[in-house]
């Protein structure tokens, strides 16, 4: 029996630091970018013209109905057959976008139709156009209004994103793969890993109480 | 300033407006009453084309609502209309994400491109003139009904419209809220501001009113100066509901 010795993962920390920086870099560009996905797709998803809208849920029902993995690998091995290729990042944040993009569309269409039409009502009769009065009245209040379901993908958004590590972004669990195959340390490393997202979560936890705490009075 | 000619609607199998003619001229006021259920919400609501009329003309100084235009074209036009008619509701639905200034200055900054010094000048000057500007940087979940209602009016008059449609808008106030709201319409009826008001508040239309609609199941049963409608109504329809009124 080998015993614990965790004094190697200091030794090697710099290591897991950097896994963690690419791991914050993936899930804030990928969070952010899934809400921009999600207003639109809850945009299109509500749209009078029906191919739009029937385009939209069929994309969203193939991005809900097939997991991460597979599409995160469709999009590494698959796109360059067709000569499209893609570094690893980028890759990773297109997928973890698209997927969580579809899981806050429907949070955020839900939303959408929960804001009272007195809204609609009293922002047209003001002048406002239908995306004037989206983009100014309703997108916004519908945002405050889900931001506790938005937040938890997003928390569930940071825990999936240690799947890119299958496609070679150097991201925290990869890291901690790298310093095991160095050091013989699984345990040591893997909970030190786990440690970290748990840092990474309390983060995002803080910046989500923050935004609900300052949107709360204006309900 | 405002004319309606021959107006028709239904909800499905229910006709609710059945040819309503009406005009109000430049500066006047134009109180409508009657039971719940007479059509004259949807009437003033059919004015500011929330409610799409079956058959009938709808003119707004000089200019066609209901114009004979379709899709995108109709569109714009309808959003040019709106900008010249405010509109206040009864569930005042101000914007809950904005402040009380926001509220005003967001539609003339979006649409007439009014620069935010100049909007939110004339933002202060308008919460003057209803009393609240102590208020401007409130969100409106920090106000009473009544100074909900008086935002909702700053923020309508901040377009500059040419005509006001008010939508029963004390019925949703505590008893002691109301005159704070008639107050500030008052005022608007002293600077001749064209206004058509839908309302149960029997004595504040006999005060402002230049004439007096009575409607009753979708059409008009009886009208005139507010004197006579009020004091000497002709038809039984009226004298009943006057009556039921008063008696509370």
């Amino acid at each position: 029996m080998q015993g614990l010795e965790f004094s190697v993962v200091f030794e090697n920390m710099n290591i897991l630091l950097q896994g963690m920086f690419w791991t914050v870099v993936l899930c804030s560009s990928a969070s952010l970018l899934s809400i921009v996905v999600a207003v639109v797709l809850a945009m299109t998803g509500i749209s009078k013209l029906k191919p739009v809208r029937s385009a939209t849920l069929f994309f969203l029902w193939v991005f809900r109905g097939t997991p991460l993995l597979l599409q995160l690998f469709l999009f590494y091995f698959g796109l360059p057959q067709v000569g499209l290729y893609l570094s690893p990042i980028i890759t990773g944040i297109i997928g973890l976008t698209l997927h969580f993009g579809v899981y806050n569309a429907d949070v955020l269409r839900a939303g959408i139709l929960g804001v009272e039409t007195g809204q609609h009502e009293a922002s047209r009769s003001l002048g406002l156009s239908y995306f004037q009065t989206m983009r100014k009245v309703i997108i916004p209040q519908a945002l405050r209004n889900v931001s506790p379901a938005v937040g938890n993908n997003l928390i569930a958004l940071l825990k999936e994103s240690s799947l890119v590590s299958i496609i070679t972004v150097p991201e925290l669990t990869l890291s901690a793969q790298r310093a095991i195959s160095e050091t013989f340390r699984p345990f040591e490393f893997y909970f030190a890993a786990g440690a970290l997202y748990y840092v990474v979560n309390w983060g995002l936890e803080f910046i989500l109480q923050r935004v609900e705490a300052r949107t709360a009075l204006t309900r | 300033m405002i004319s309606l000619k021959d107006i028709w609607k239904s909800f499905g199998d229910n006709q609710v407006l059945k040819g309503i003619s009406l005009e109000v001229e430049r500066g006047k006021i134009l109180v409508i009453i009657g039971p719940s259920g007479s059509g004259k919400s949807t009437l003033l609501r059919s004015i500011n084309h929330l409610e799409t009329i079956d058959r009938g003309e709808i003119w707004v100084d000089g200019v066609q609502v209901n114009a004979p235009l379709k899709g995108r074209k109709f569109e714009k036009h309808i959003n040019r209309v709106r900008q010249e008619m405010g509109m206040v509701f009864q569930h005042f639905n101000l914007f809950p994400h904005m402040t009380v200034m926001e509220n005003i200055t967001m539609a003339p900054m979006l649409l007439k491109k009014i620069p935010r010094e100049k909007a939110d000048a004339r933002a202060r000057g308008l919460l003057e003139k209803v009393d609240l500007a102590d208020k401007m940087n409130c969100y409106p979940v920090q106000l009473s009904g009544g100074q909900k209602q008086r935002v909702a009016i700053a923020r309508a008059l901040a377009m500059e419209p040419k005509v006001m449609l008010f939508d029963e808008v004390t019925s949703a106030l505590d008893p002691e809220l109301i005159g704070e709201v008639n107050k500030v319409m008052k005022r608007l009826a002293a600077e001749h501001m064209t206004m058509l008001i839908v309302t149960h508040e029997m004595r504040f239309a006999a005060e402002v009113a230049d004439h007096v609609i009575f409607m009753a199941d979708g059409v008009i049963i009886e009208e005139g100066p507010p004197e006579e409608i009020f004091s000497n109504p002709t038809h039984e329809r009226t004298r009943r509901f006057l009556f039921e009124v008063f008696k509370s």
